[in-house]
């Protein structure tokens, strides 16, 4: 009873305590960390030396990395790696171009365009993907056959070759995606000072080169940004490739990517151990690329000059 | 200023928590799928599969059930997902220990996925051994590991060859008139010449053109000791003999890639093809799916490789499971014994679903040649011809690696051998390396 009032002020001294709110205010992003994140990923790294079934789990050594070793793996990186390159090739320059005209002052009706190359963003995937499997169908009566028919084409099945597989991710990609890229690139653009373009222009540069030597150079940062995070989304790529060919399984795995194959390994086929070495193989492969990447692009330089 | 700010952090620390917590409060609610209590003497049980056909005829079983059971009440929960994601949903549950349903539909290629280990199935062996003599056994040992019975399946799926009469007709072709596979060819040649039709349509993302004609040439995906003999010479015999029709167009790859797509069903309504070759259980496929085919379809037994192979095999089927998840096994089991080994209950999987039971002692049962859908479409002596087919099943082995062979055959043996036209022989060796 009359320590009551003590024991309030000590804890109302804690309350205060300014060596204690520091940790109070990260523990929420703490714990989430170690529960969310930390302990899947140690656990993961375990699975992967594991052969994990239903009261018989027990340890198998590098069985499962030895396992990787299979075509259905390399198709799996091939495709990936085939989908990466040419959402790069067309994914970084094509919205940059984009910005530049959308950030000139002598563009019309910009803020309309704007709009209208984000709203695919917004989208969901799973309703992209279903429109772009009826859009690229196989009957006579799908829109891109037609489209076909229109220049004396015959009919294809869009979907059960590897190329024209690849032509409608890369094109569902494109549509998709160009917009988050703009307005990275737009917002780049706006922080580049206008007096650098004034001063060009008094000394006699054309458009093009200062396009080239300025806009290009001082929209680096961006541009390394955008290219990791889209390394990452084309290895990371899944849901597109499970709509078009609506399900996991399409024919001679032209739509197999390395999350599909993780999915298929895992989840469908109850062998969870090698799930996780082939997460933990993509983990490693973008790791390296994307170092090897950032240091080509001299990311890791300190600015001296 | 200050205690306000703190208030401030307070709240947000509170807002940052609320929204952790908020993941686990979601899954609170969903774990408890097997449901445990009874509400007023009624039982709660779940169940899902992949077919709503199935669906409707566990509820219809439960309806009969609560009829005759005053005392022990049933409120059956089903529920149908897509087919790859009944079965993911079903293993992580059983994995992870928690949010299986009561009962669930299992497909065949699929159970090897939830044999490995220690199944998390319930034994069913006290229901199914007193009724042993009169079910196919082959057909409960496609779920059996160790001498225990883990599932109870909806039919025997025997194969069969329908055939569009009006299309033979018309090229002048006798269906009894073909026995083997070369007879078979020699009458899709005149189909093709006298109509301009192919005779056939093979499946390029699904394995029913292809396994129920190895197993009855006497091979299989795997032996008996589950080992893989895909490349065996019985194996290459039968592809090399189907992508020969596709070369000579008797066959074609079938529109949507397998007898399952809407594409498909639209083309042989049309009268696209003159024959497909699948189990029983497609008879329920034509009537739903293809009504203008109704009284052109006659069902005979497949066509032979050599004479003494068997005409039949049983194909696909659907074993029900009990996990071990749920709280009510007993009178899960009970049911499950009313529902789908009761005489009861197999007539009306003839009467409600067009599959040929597992019992084959209500085969020859009056209620067998009642009149009803499947009877107006196809005839009344379905069940006579089957009968004579009873001795006639080659069975398929299902063991661990069905899933892996199952899956390698959909995504690339047979799409690469009837699309493609690959070679036989190389396909199948790569098939069978990529099987662990």
């Amino acid at each position: 009873m009359k320590e009551g009032p003590k024991q309030a002020g000590a804890a109302k001294q804690l309350f205060y305590s300014q060596r204690v709110a520091p940790y109070v205010f990260v523990l929420p992003f703490i714990l989430s960390f170690l529960i969310f994140f930390a302990y899947p990923v140690v656990s993961t790294i375990l699975m992967s030396f594991q052969e994990v079934l239903p009261g018989q789990t027990r340890f198998i050594g590098f069985d499962n990395y030895e396992r990787l070793w299979n075509d259905s793996f390399f198709t799996a990186l091939k495709n990936n790696t085939r989908y990466t390159i040419w959402t790069l090739l067309i994914l970084i320059p094509l919205p940059l171009v984009l910005a530049v005209f959308l950030n000139s002052k002598a563009m019309r009706w910009s803020g309309f365009f704007r709009s209208a190359l984000f709203i695919p963003t917004l989208t969901s995937v799973v309703v992209a993907g279903t429109i772009f499997r009826l859009i690229f169908g196989q009957t006579d009566l799908a829109v891109m056959n037609m489209l076909r028919h229109a220049f004396g084409f015959e009919t294809i099945n869009w979907l059960a070759d590897s190329t024209t597989g690849m032509f409608v991710l890369v094109v569902l990609a494109t549509w998709r995606y160009a917009g988050i890229n703009l307005i990275y690139f737009l917002s780049g653009l706006q922080t580049i000072p206008q007096d650098l373009y004034e001063s060009a222009e008094i000394d006699g540069a054309n458009r093009w080169n200062r396009f080239w030597r300025i806009t290009v150079p001082l929209l680096k940062p961006v541009t390394i940004y955008v290219i990791t995070i889209s390394i990452y989304g084309g290895y990371a790529m899944f849901t597109e490739s499970y709509m078009l060919w609506s399900g996991n399984h399409s024919p001679n795995d032209i739509g197999l990517t390395m999350l599909g194959y993780i999915y298929r390994s895992g989840i469908e086929k109850n062998e969870l151990g090698f799930g996780s070495s082939i997460g933990l193989t993509l983990l490693a492969i973008m790791l390296v690329i994307n170092i090897i990447q950032l240091k080509f692009f001299g990311l890791f330089k300190k600015e001296e000059d | 200023m200050k205690p306000l700010k703190s208030l401030k952090y307070v709240f947000a620390v509170f807002l940052a928590a609320s929204m952790v917590l908020a993941g686990c409060s979601n899954d609170k609610n969903e774990g408890t799928e097997s449901s445990g209590g009874s509400k007023g003497g009624t039982t709660k049980l779940v169940f899902w599969t992949f077919n709503e056909l199935h669906q409707k005829f566990f509820e219809k079983m439960a309806d009969n059930w609560n009829k005759a059971h005053a005392d022990q009440q049933i409120q059956l929960e089903a529920t149908t997902f897509p087919y790859e994601d009944t079965h993911s949903k079903l293993l992580v549950a059983l994995q992870s220990g928690t949010g299986a349903p009561d009962l669930a539909d299992i497909e065949i290629s699929k159970i090897g996925n939830f044999l490995k280990g220690e199944p998390q199935l319930v034994p069913l062996n006290d229901i199914v051994e007193p009724e042993i003599g009169n079910l196919v056994k082959s057909r409960l040992d496609n779920y059996a590991k160790d001498g225990k019975y883990y599932g109870i399946d909806y039919h025997v799926g025997a194969e069969v060859i329908y055939y569009n009469k009006e299309i033979l007709d018309q090229a002048g072709v006798n269906p009894d008139d073909i026995r083997t596979w070369d007879d078979f060819e020699k009458a899709g040649k005149q189909v093709l010449e006298k109509t301009g039709k192919p005779m056939t349509t093979l499946e390029t993302t699904d394995q029913w053109s292809y396994w129920p004609l190895v197993a009855q040439h006497g091979s299989d995906f795997l032996d008996k000791d589950g080992n893989v003999t895909m490349n065996d010479a019985v194996n290459v015999e039968v592809l090399t003999y189907l992508q020969n029709l596709v070369k000579e167009k008797v066959a074609v790859v079938a529109p949507g890639g397998g007898h399952h797509a809407e594409e498909y069903y639209g083309f042989m309504n049309q009268g696209g093809a003159a024959a497909v070759w699948m189990p029983m259980w497609y008879m329920g496929r034509f009537t739903d799916y293809m009504p203008d085919l109704k009284g052109k379809i006659i069902i005979r037994p497949t066509p032979v490789f050599k004479e003494g192979d068997m005409r039949s095999s049983g194909m696909g089927g659907t074993g029900t499971v009990i996990t071990n998840q749920s709280k009510n096994q007993e009178l899960a089991k009970k049911f499950l014994e009313y529902a789908k080994i009761s005489k009861e209950g197999n007539i009306e999987i003839w009467r409600d679903l067009g599959f040929d039971p597992i019992r084959t002692d209500v085969w020859g049962d009056a209620a067998m040649k009642e009149s009803n859908k499947f009877t107006d479409y196809f005839g009344t002596q379905i069940f006579e011809d089957l009968l004579k087919l009873k001795d006639e099943i080659a069975p398929v082995n299902i063991k661990e690696r069905t899933p892996a062979a199952s899956d390698v055959v959909k995504t690339k043996v047979v799409f690469s051998i009837f699309n493609d036209l690959k070679d036989v022989k190389t396909v199948l060796d790569d098939a069978v390396k990529s099987i662990p």
